[in-house]
């Protein structure tokens, strides 16, 4: 399987990061780490920022902050129906920030989530700088890839924050290169070539990206997202990578109205399955 | 402006000079680029590469050429407009017929040449997103002609106010798929577009339909629309035996704009000016002139002026004219804008409508609404430059389908004559029992953007 969590420590990409410290703490464990999506500002902010709060005290160690945005092109359904409405309640990045202080104070890695209109129109140094004050680890950027990233990984640099980029079923080996390069913390595997949203099986591909990320950059760890909705399928996904990543079947739980219970429950359940 | 000299190829095509821009990651300058989830980036980067090859192809220039002229019915012929100039302060004014193209706009140009790009890459799918409809009825017209199977996304209002073209689209042979997400406009067409590309790049090639989106679509899309100003360059200085003084068009996007540019950006003593939608006007908020009224952001998968919020989300655009109502642009309007090469100006929906009774009944041409903003700007500008100006007008399409709007905006009952007449009352407003300006709806119109 990986390298170990000490050969992972010595890898440049990851020195000094919280979210890999915490994903090679998992590993002591003999477990992947779990890492929960929930977008600030629904159904409010403050049912947002307690859902969050729960989905730690259910198990999870990293928590995706996302950030409502109004295009969400990587998003399906569930979760396009959760931030619609927090952006017309105008939830901005200050609000993420609150929940970025709650999440940490609940005892996990709080990393947010955020297409990057908002982030370039709060500024991005000043956002950098906003949010390791607000004691965030760092962010993940869907729709940017490292190739238009200069300023943001400067920004994160200067902050010693994490930067999270994706990869796909269909990057190329040199870029699976590239990409893993610019990451610090953890690459994100999207498991499938799609949007977010649940999905009766997480599939082949999924295995196979992770194979060909390790090999195109050994230490870095690697958390698989897209279609994880049950502690099966989360103890699937945990055989061959470093993190599993949950957020449609989260913020269903709050659409169809089972608030923090439902979310605490659900990873009680996720966080089981995370454990060989 | 431009460095690279034309390229002979070995057939006798000649290709025009590209400007220098934009670079090879598609930057043109600070815009554009490529903002999009990397599962898709193989799948531009597969489009890039083939379209790199198959511009200088001489067998695809041949195949591209012949569409153009047997079945678009290009050139489109320059006319020129003197009982509507009339009112343009004595200049005079030409106008470049994309209206006269097959399907009605300019939007054919470039889906021919994208549709014969996917049967290259050996895909048999196509999709596309479209607003008023237009850019839809040319994609389902491609892929009819050319046996490719074809999905449109349409805002869900937009399919119930445009029924007329979603037909069209349908008797064509293509899916339309109604968008409920989000506003549930043009915009959120072009996300879940994105989204079914996401889902199913393999087998599936995007038509994208303006200037917008990531690398290498603006590029793209630009060398297919090109060919408008060409071809009016040419004839203008085969007619007049000098280059016009303006050469103006209507923005949303922005394709038929940088179609009909693209030749004059060298020519440094020819205004280029795009009249972008300013709806209520732009101080009221209602609008969509994104380049006078917006800020530069991401939007779509590049860098470009955009309307948005204090929080970066993409704010409603309004317009008259269903083919402007788009809250972004092209990069290269935005980059032609800030190193001046290009001045964009708004045209509101009264002034735009104005224009659009005026040529009706001074020449007997029916424009789209969206091409309407453009001859609003003309007779501006005219006055502007006074007495021997020449400007050159792109009618980006016909306005066959703007009928109802115009008749609602116009107070025309079924029975009712009115004459709204040449020389109209400039201030003149929607009467009594019409729908008014905020309330107008957008016809299916022709010449729209997207």
């Amino acid at each position: 399987m990986a390298a170990s969590a000490g050969e992972r420590g010595e890898r440049a990409g990851s020195r000094g990061s919280r979210l890999a410290d915490r994903i090679a703490a998992a590993r002591t464990e003999d477990r992947a780490a779990l890492i929960a999506y929930l977008p600030v500002g629904y159904p409010t902010v403050e049912e947002s920022i307690a859902a969050m709060v729960a989905a730690v005290e259910g198990g999870a160690d990293i928590v995706e902050i996302g950030v409502p945005y109004s295009d969400p092109g990587m998003d399906g359904p569930v979760i396009q129906e959760a931030v619609d409405a927090a952006v017309r309640a105008g939830v901005g990045i200050r609000d993420v920030l609150r929940a970025v202080a709650a999440v940490a104070g609940a005892g996990a890695v709080p990393v947010v989530m955020s297409y990057w209109n908002p982030i370039e129109r709060y500024g991005v140094e000043r956002f950098a700088a906003d949010l390791a004050a607000a004691g965030g680890a760092g962010a993940i950027t869907p729709d940017l890839i490292p190739d238009e990233a200069a300023d943001w990984i400067a920004a994160a640099e200067g902050h010693d924050l994490d930067r999270v980029f994706l990869v796909a079923p269909s990057s190329t080996d040199a870029r699976l290169r590239s990409t893993t390069a610019a990451c610090r913390g953890f690459v994100y595997a999207a498991s499938t070539m799609g949007v977010t949203g649940t999905r009766a099986t997480v599939g082949d591909a999924a295995e196979e990206l992770v194979r060909r990320t390790r090999e195109a950059a050994p230490g870095l760890p690697v958390c698989v997202g897209l279609g994880v909705s049950n502690g099966d399928q989360a103890a699937e996904v945990a055989s061959f990578a470093d993190g599993v990543i949950v957020g449609s079947a989260y913020v269903r739980e709050l659409i169809e109205g089972r608030g923090a219970d439902g979310v605490r429950a659900l990873s009680q359940d996720l966080a089981k399955g995370v454990r060989p | 402006m431009t460095t690279t000299s034309p390229t002979t190829q070995p057939g006798e095509r000649v290709l025009p000079a590209r400007p220098d821009w934009p670079d090879a990651t598609g930057h043109f300058g600070i815009f554009g680029g490529r903002f999009v989830p990397e599962a898709l980036i193989a799948a531009l980067d597969e489009l890039t590469e083939a379209y790199e090859a198959m511009r200088v192809d001489p067998a695809f220039l041949a195949e591209f050429d012949r569409l153009q002229r047997d079945y678009t019915g290009r050139p489109s012929p320059v006319t020129e407009v003197p009982r509507f100039a009339e009112h343009a302060g004595g200049a005079r004014i030409l106008l470049k017929r994309e209206d006269l193209n097959h399907t009605g706009s300019h939007k054919i140009n470039n889906v021919l040449g994208q549709a014969l790009l996917t049967k290259r890459i050996g895909k048999q799918r196509v999709i596309a997103e479209t607003g008023a409809g237009q850019h839809g009825v040319a994609t389902a017209t491609a892929a009819a002609l050319m046996g490719l199977s074809c999905t449109v996304y349409m805002g869900e209002e937009d399919t119930r106010r445009q029924a007329l073209n979603v037909a069209r689209m349908r008797l064509l042979g293509a899916e339309v798929i109604p968008v409920t997400t989000g506003s549930r406009t043009l915009k959120d067409a072009i996300n879940e577009a994105f989204r079914d590309w996401v889902t199913n790049v393999e087998t599936t090639n995007y038509v994208f339909g303006t200037v917008a989106g990531p690398h290498p679509f603006p590029a793209m899309v630009r060398d297919f629309q090109r060919v408008i100003g060409d071809e009016a360059r040419e004839q203008v200085l085969e007619r007049e035996g000098r280059l016009p003084d303006a050469v103006l068009a209507c923005v949303g996007g922005g394709s038929n704009a940088i179609g009909i540019f693209t030749a004059f950006v060298p020519d440094d003593g020819v205004r280029l000016v795009g009249l972008e939608a300013g709806g209520d006007g732009v101080d009221t908020g209602r609008h969509a002139a994104t380049i006078t009224g917006g800020t530069p952001g991401v939007l779509h998968g590049a860098r470009s002026y955009l309307l948005q919020d204090d929080n970066g989300q993409t704010t409603e655009s309004h317009s008259i004219s269903a083919g402007l109502d788009y809250p972004g642009v092209g990069p290269e309007h935005s980059y032609l804008h800030d190193i001046g090469r290009a001045e964009y100006r708004p045209v509101t929906d009264a002034e735009a409508m104005e224009a659009f009774a005026l040529l009706c009944r001074t020449e007997g041409i029916i424009p789209a609404i969206e091409s309407a903003h453009a001859l609003a700007g003309a007779l501006v500008l005219g006055r502007e430059l006074g007495p021997d100006a020449l400007l050159l007008v792109n009618l980006s399409g016909r306005g066959d389908k703007d009928v109802e709007t115009a008749s609602r905006w116009f107070g025309l009952g079924d029975r009712e004559e009115v004459d709204p007449g040449p020389g109209l009352d400039t201030d003149q407003q929607p009467t009594d029992g019409a729908v008014t300006q905020g309330d107008a709806v957008a016809g299916p119109a022709a010449g729209d953007e997207l």
